[in-house]
This record gives C-alpha cells, sequence and structure tokens, in this order.
C-alpha cells in the first residue's frame, strides 16, 4: 500500500514570492528571516522523498462560484494550470503548470464516496495560491504530481469543522489504502486569524494572536478534542472575518490523527497575519529511520 | 437584498483587466452598463438562456456607482471581493500598504458581529 511519508499544514502566504524575490530598496526588512524559515520548513518536506502531494486549499472565487459552489472537490486531471490574472496583478505570483495524478484523483473520489463523502469534481482545473503558494514554498521545482483537494471557506453555508476533521482522516485512510508503493505527501493550507476587507485588516500582526497562540498548541499537539470544543462556524468570526480558512488547518490535523504531535513547528509573526509551519511524519522521522537502517 | 448580485458584479469586474480600469474611470456608467447588459448572463451560457430576474437594489446600484466600500461591506458583499477589487483599481495611487490601512480605518466604526455574507 502507499505510505504517507509526510503531512504539512502550512499559512499560505501570497506575498512570499515577491518578498523572497525582492532586491535592494523593494526587499522588505523581514524577508531574509522568512526565506530561512521556509528553506528549513522545505527540508522536512525534501527530507521525506515524496512521489507524490495531496494538496488541500481553497479556491478563492477564481474557478468557483456562487452559481455551481461545491463544498469539497477533487481535481482529476492529467495537468494543472495555475495562477489567475488577480494573483499576478496583486501578488506577482507567476503562470505554472503542474502535472496529475489521475489514478490517485479516481482513487480518492471512488473511495470517498463510498466513506460518505459526497465529493465533487473537476477535470479542468485552473488552481490558485492555496496550492501554488506551497508548491513555491516547500517544492519550488514543481516537479511532483498532484491531486488537488479543494474545501469551502469562503462562502456560507460551510461545512461544519468536525466535518473537516472527518474528512481529514478519509482521506489519510484512502491514501492508506491506495495499491501499489507509492511515497505520498499530504499538503494542506490555511489561516491562522484572519480579516480581510474589515477594521482589523493589515494591522501590526494578526487580528488575535490569542487565537493564533491557542491554534499553534491545538495543532502542534493534535488536540483535535480542544480544538472542536472551542472552534464552531460562529466562533471562527470573532478572530478575523476571513478565519474560517483555519477549518483547513483542522482538516489536516485530521489526517495527522488525533493527539499527533507535529514534529517540526515553526511560526512567523508577520504584520496582517502570522504564518505557521507544521510537519508530521506518521512513521517516524526520516532521519531516524536511516539512522535505524544504518 | 441582492447581495448574490453585488458579488456577481465585483466577481465579474475583477477578472477582466479592462473592466477593471472602466469602472475605476466611470463608475456610474459602468454600474449602469453591467446591470442592463450583464447582470443577468448565467456564466458560460448563451444569451437566450439569460436569466429573468436579477437586479439591484437602489442602495447597492449607488454603493457601487459611489465606489463606497464601506457600504458595501454594511451591505454584506463578500469582503474578498470588495478588497481585492478595490486594491486592483486604487492601490496604484497611495504608498506602499496605505490604501489597506486607510480602508481599515473606514471601516473602524464597524463592530462584530458583522453584516452577514451569506447569499
Amino acid at each position: 500500500m502507499a505510505e504517507i511519508v509526510a503531512v504539512i499544514a502550512s499559512t499560505h502566504h501570497p506575498f512570499y514570492y515577491k518578498a523572497s524575490t525582492a532586491t535592494g530598496d523593494d526587499r522588505p526588512p523581514f524577508a531574509d528571516e522568512w526565506v530561512a524559515k521556509i528553506e528549513a520548513f522545505r527540508e522536512t518536506l525534501t527530507r521525506a522523498r515524496p512521489d507524490v502531494l495531496v494538496m488541500v486549499g481553497s479556491d478563492h472565487f477564481h474557478q468557483l462560484w456562487l452559481d455551481n459552489m461545491p463544498q469539497f472537490l477533487v481535481g482529476k486531471a492529467p495537468f494543472y494550470d495555475a495562477n489567475f490574472h488577480n494573483e499576478e496583478r496583486e501578488f506577482g505570483l507567476p503562470k505554472m503548470l503542474l502535472k496529475g495524478n489521475e489514478e490517485l484523483s479516481a482513487y480518492v473520489l471512488r473511495e470517498g464516496l463510498d466513506a460518505g463523502f459526497d465529493l465533487a469534481f473537476s477535470n479542468e482545473l485552473r488552481i490558485d495560491h492555496s496550492i501554488t503558494c506551497p508548491i513555491i514554498t516547500l517544492r519550488p521545482e514543481a516537479d511532483l504530481p498532484i491531486v488537488p483537494i479543494y474545501t469551502n471557506i469562503f462562502a456560507p453555508p460551510l461545512p461544519q469543522p468536525k466535518r473537516f476533521v472527518q474528512l481529514g482522516k478519509s482521506i489519510r485512510e484512502i491514501i492508506e489504502s491506495w495499491p501499489g508503493n507509492q511515497r505520498v505527501a499530504v499538503i494542506g493550507t490555511g489561516h491562522l486569524s484572519l480579516e480581510l476587507g474589515g477594521p482589523r485588516q493589515f494591522g501590526d500582526h494578526g487580528p488575535d494572536p490569542e487565537f493564533d497562540r491557542r491554534a499553534v498548541e491545538w495543532i502542534s499537539s493534535g488536540d483535535l478534542d480542544g480544538c472542536l470544543s472551542q472552534v464552531s462556524l460562529d466562533s471562527l468570526h470573532l478572530p478575523g472575518n476571513a478565519t474560517h480558512g483555519f477549518m483547513d488547518f483542522m482538516l489536516m490535523m485530521g489526517v495527522a490523527g488525533e493527539n499527533a504531535k507535529a514534529d517540526y513547528v515553526d511560526t512567523l509573526d508577520l504584520f496582517h497575519t502570522m504564518e505557521a509551519y507544521f510537519t508530521w511524519y506518521p512513521h517516524g522521522s526520516p532521519a531516524e529511520r536511516i539512522e535505524i537502517v544504518q | 437584498m441582492s447581495k448574490y448580485l453585488i458579488d456577481k458584479f465585483l466577481f465579474t469586474v475583477d477578472r477582466d483587466p479592462e473592466l477593471v480600469e472602466r469602472y475605476r474611470e466611470d463608475p456610474v456608467g459602468t454600474v449602469g452598463w453591467w446591470e442592463a447588459e450583464q447582470a443577468n448572463r448565467l456564466l458560460n451560457c448563451i444569451t437566450a438562456e439569460n436569466t429573468t430576474w436579477l437586479r439591484f437594489e437602489e442602495p447597492e446600484r449607488q454603493a457601487l456607482a459611489e465606489h463606497d466600500y464601506v457600504r458595501l461591506f454594511e451591505l454584506g458583499a463578500h469582503p474578498f471581493l470588495t478588497l481585492t477589487l478595490f486594491i486592483a483599481m486604487f492601490e496604484r495611487d497611495h504608498g506602499p500598504l496605505e490604501y489597506q490601512r486607510e480602508y481599515g480605518a473606514r471601516m473602524a466604526h464597524f463592530s462584530l458581529p458583522y453584516p452577514d455574507i451569506a447569499t
């Protein structure tokens, strides 16, 4: 069966690409520290030597629209073009082309449907920065085939937080039952507290540092019970009006497992929002395994 | 209330570079043209299959025609759509992050719960 060699949860900050490539006066003062943290985070994926990436993100009203809005959608295509005009315009993101793994997409769809998730699908999906940001930060070669999974954290009515956790748990079971010996990394991105288009946007820190502190604790300790007991669709309005993106972190906690402590945790306090990076190795750290083999 | 139609305006204008410029330069004319010609376009369908019932209410039409993002927030427009389009139109006239911070400051009188954005 396939093996999940890494589970990674991250914020997706669309300004990273521009900040990290800027030079001279255009380079923000926090860029060097940010790049160093991203390169260390990237190493946690590299050392896991994945063959295929299952990528969880959320379309930001790019291809998915209110006339036809899926709650959970799996891409099934041989290729995925990426990034939209307004992401190039606002964030300077490049156009990209990623390979797909249709076999795994089909498997996730079939098994997911049979497990009780009425997954939508797309055979022609242009993916946005919720998935390309982690490609840029974690696998800039963009050389591995992907299976994109989109969630609706954006257009109410939204699924309940527990549904994201349940889907995460099922994704793990499905991948681990996929016949073959592929090495799969599951990478999902969301937000901590975030405000967009409201009074608390673009402050010196994220809109709710206390929520961020608790969120990092929930994620890094795998405290699904604690998180689910304190997070609801209503409560997520309080830390910031775009904080429902935190539910993608909850989905990744579901993939990582109940009480699974993250093997790697890092954060970076930036203006507007806090960055947070987590990696789990479900079968032990790759370095430790090499030592055992030796 | 036609929050959906406000969002449809913001969504369809934002993704068309020419429309973004047209809305920046002539908001009244663009909103009038869009409501007459585009509001009922069912996306990805031929015009014979246009929708027949979508129209703005006057406060919505006025908020869009006046570039009034504070009023749009109050009316329940999706804040991501509003922010993205207005940054595209007006960030260029300001220093780094100046527009985004002014935008937030003009919202300072809103307290929780914010206006409902469900469509």
